[in-house]
């Protein structure tokens, strides 16, 4: 507990402040983007029997485009379906893209030319939801930890030690727990040793998804904790994955919403949460629970389910369940545009596109 | 045989449910008339052990409260808290290795002394269950409206084609659209949400007095569980059903709650209305839990996390269960749980900082 208590009391700003550290891996400079990515595709193929003839997919992402810059946290937000998850996996290659480009700090990844897949995976590293199946049950949590340093060279000495640091830095106390299996530890504690393994080998971006999902509230509120003090200790650059949208407005610093394998709109914490452009991001904030008992939520934002992404709507993947749709939506994709000549905050809605044909537009104010 | 009240003549709410002219009245667990004046349930004391061949876990130890018809209680609690078996031993639905003690009586049954044959009668009547995962509590080979139809045939005796109309009245009653075509439907055609509508039809079938919904919205997303809740609370203030409702969200209790009661370690530490919980709560556990609950507005700040993690019930402490997480605890909380200690509006609260006259003020405080 101590080491958290360290690392909260340090005086360093919030990451959004910081400048990312000097790494002699850095490329670009501050002002380049860690990840920038473009047109990323997943469908996945549908088995049919031997008698269907058409091939039907899930289009589980469907060209998105984002940046994350360099010490910033990325929020991702959407229901079940949407394709938050599947670009986590898209982004370290656990899933292979069907198209697009992911360019790590100006390199292409996994090309001929720009860094290997091997090599991007030393440099991101993931924390997944499920705190027990991400780790081996028959290694002691240090070895654990140790095993991706290990693999890539570093002497086997060297990384226990580094393990047993990483230990005491996510509150873990290595005498105790170095030797531990993860079956004999708390749900809590195994996604600290799950934030530690994915630090071990220095990431320069760590994908959290769904990483606090899983845990108790009180718990949660622990994890949330160390990992706003790792980030700002250790200048780390994010990307938040997560279905809460109270705990990504904790914590990141730009957030994305997806629909059905689109991006429909992005921008900066505050002012997505405070002035949401997109019909649904502001279905998706009034549908959280109001916490007063005395004003209480009176109606649903939205009726229904999130349609098939099997066959998704025509035009705007929301027009099925939008309050605003009109003719146009049916018949074009929006596409994701700048709401100021150089602001940060996007939105793909024909609402918000002056002269789309959308028959009552909401012109940004 | 077929005085059928249809969904859409349900009494207003608060009104007393008829007993049904078509039941047979004998065999009905005995209801009292003017049951609307005394408690629907009642929790005395209430302990669950699960004993096996190698050891005993108590995982509740002494829970008291009481349900008035009409009226939602919220057990609001983490994972392990005794909040799901609380619920669950009301209708015994534990694995046989439960051991039961304490009083409970639902609508003036004593559920723990029925009968296998009596259990099971009232199970489809005076109380149903609504669960988590639609998916495992539906049978994924019979068409939704045939396992509605089923527990009208079982229950009220009635004719399968009545059933099978009522069942159609009941898919209207929770908003399933285009409900004639969804009847033949198997659940795995159907989506979350609507699953979900079809398990709550499929418990209000019976009309039962008491429904027990066991975290019902946790498996949907942000904008289904919204619209799965409030047709929950409409459909429990139209039909006047008490029901108690676990859940380990405080936004979702404050959206249905009329009371709460906060588990922890097996026990109730906290029960008082919704309003009273949630502005002045009086349990350092539950102070705890809203702190670390994350909401809008906390951005930038670190969050006043509870340290530690929820006790083993295998092993608990001898005193107060909380006391090692708690910032307020002294010597006096280790030496035996906190009795109840009852404060206006019928509140209560397990806490011997809330409690006048004890040792807690001259006992010196535990440093953390």
């Amino acid at each position: 507990m101590s080491a958290i208590a360290d690392l909260l009391n340090t005086e360093k700003p919030f990451a959004q402040d910081a400048h990312p550290a000097l790494d002699p891996r850095d490329r670009g400079g501050p002002l380049q983007p860690l990840l920038k990515v473009e047109g990323l595709t997943k469908h996945f193929a549908l088995k049919g029997g031997p008698f269907d003839r058409k091939r039907q997919v899930v289009r589980a992402v469907d060209g998105i485009d984002f940046t994350v810059a360099k010490g910033e946290t990325l929020g991702i937000v959407g229901e079940s379906g949407c394709g938050k998850s599947t670009t986590a996996r898209l982004l370290m290659h656990l899933v292979k893209p069907d198209a697009g480009t992911i360019v790590l700090d100006g390199d292409p990844v996994g090309g001929v030319r720009g860094v290997t897949i091997a090599e991007m995976r030393r440099q991101v590293q993931m924390v997944f939801q499920d705190s027990y199946a991400s780790l081996n049950p028959r290694m002691p949590l240090a070895d654990g930890i140790a095993f991706g340093p290990r693999a890539n060279g570093v002497r086997s000495l060297e990384a226990r030690t580094r393990a047993h640091e990483l230990l005491s830095l996510v509150g873990l106390a290595p005498e105790r727990f170095a030797e531990r299996y993860p079956h004999e530890i708390s749900g809590g504690q195994r996604q600290r040793v799950n934030i530690a393994r994915a630090l071990a080998m220095h990431p320069r971006l760590v994908i959290l998804d769904e990483a606090v999902s899983a845990l108790d509230k009180s718990v949660e509120a622990q994890t949330l904790n160390l990992l706003i003090a790792l980030r700002a200790r250790l200048r780390l650059t994010c990307i938040f994955i997560s279905h809460d949208l109270n705990v990504v407005q904790f914590i990141s610093d730009r957030v994305l919403v997806m629909y059905l394998g689109k991006v429909v709109e992005v921008g900066p914490v505050d002012r997505l949460y405070a002035k949401p452009a997109h019909p649904y991001t502001a279905a998706l904030l009034a549908s959280r629970p109001s916490m007063d008992p005395r004003r209480r939520v009176t109606k649903p934002p939205l009726q229904g389910d999130p349609p098939n992404p099997i066959n998704p709507p025509s035009g705007c993947r929301f027009r099925t369940r939008c309050p605003i749709a009109s003719a146009v939506c049916a018949e074009r994709e929006p596409v994701l545009l700048s709401l100021e000549p150089n602001g940060g905050h996007a939105v793909a809605c024909h609402a918000r596109i002056p002269g789309s044909g959308h028959i009552n537009p909401v012109h940004a104010a | 045989m077929v005085a059928l009240t249809f969904a859409r003549e349900y009494p207003p709410p608060v009104a007393p449910v008829a007993p049904s002219s078509a039941s047979p009245a004998a065999e009905d667990p005995p209801v009292g008339r003017g049951a609307e004046y005394a408690p629907l349930v009642e929790v005395e004391d209430l302990t669950v052990r699960f004993v096996t061949r190698d050891s005993s876990v108590s995982v509740i130890n002494g829970v008291s409260f009481t349900v008035k018809p009409g009226e939602v209680l919220c057990l609001l609690g983490e994972s392990g808290s005794g909040k799901s078996v609380t619920m669950r031993s009301l209708i015994r639905l534990l694995p046989a290795s439960a051991r039961y003690g304490g009083r409970i009586r639902v609508g003036g049954a004593d559920i723990l002394s029925l009968a296998p044959r009596a259990l099971e009668r009232f199970r489809g009547t005076t109380a149903a269950m609504i669960f988590q995962e639609p998916m495992t509590a539906l049978d994924p080979v019979f068409k939704v409206g045939t396992q509605i139809a089923e527990a009208l045939v079982t229950t009220k005796g009635i004719s399968w084609k009545s059933a099978k109309a009522r069942a159609l009245d009941l898919l209207e009653l929770v908003q399933v659209p285009s409900a004639k075509r969804r009847l033949d439907a198997y659940p795995h055609e159907l989506s979350g949400g609507l699953r979900q509508r079809v398990m709550i039809a499929h418990a209000l079938a019976t009309s039962p007095k008491l429904l027990l919904a066991d975290e019902p919205t946790t498996a949907l997303d942000a904008t289904v569980q919204i619209q799965v809740l409030l047709l929950l609370r409409e459909l429990q203030q139209r039909l006047g059903m008490a029901t108690i409702f676990v859940t380990h969200d405080l936004g979702v209790a404050c959206e249905i709650a009329d009371r709460i009661g906060v588990m922890y370690a097996g026990r109730l530490v906290e029960l008082g209305t919704v309003e009273e919980i949630m502005e002045r709560p009086r349990h350092p556990y539950t102070e705890g839990l809203m702190r670390s609950t994350v909401h809008a507005g906390m951005r930038g700040r670190v969050l006043d996390a509870i340290p530690g993690m929820p006790p083993d019930l295998a092993a608990l402490p001898q005193g107060c269960a909380f006391a090692p997480r708690c910032r307020d605890a002294r010597a006096v909380c280790l030496d035996q749980p906190p009795a109840e200690t009852f404060l206006a509006g019928g509140r209560h609260v397990r806490c011997l900082r809330e409690a006048p006259g004890t040792a807690f003020a001259e006992s010196p405080a535990l440093s953390a």
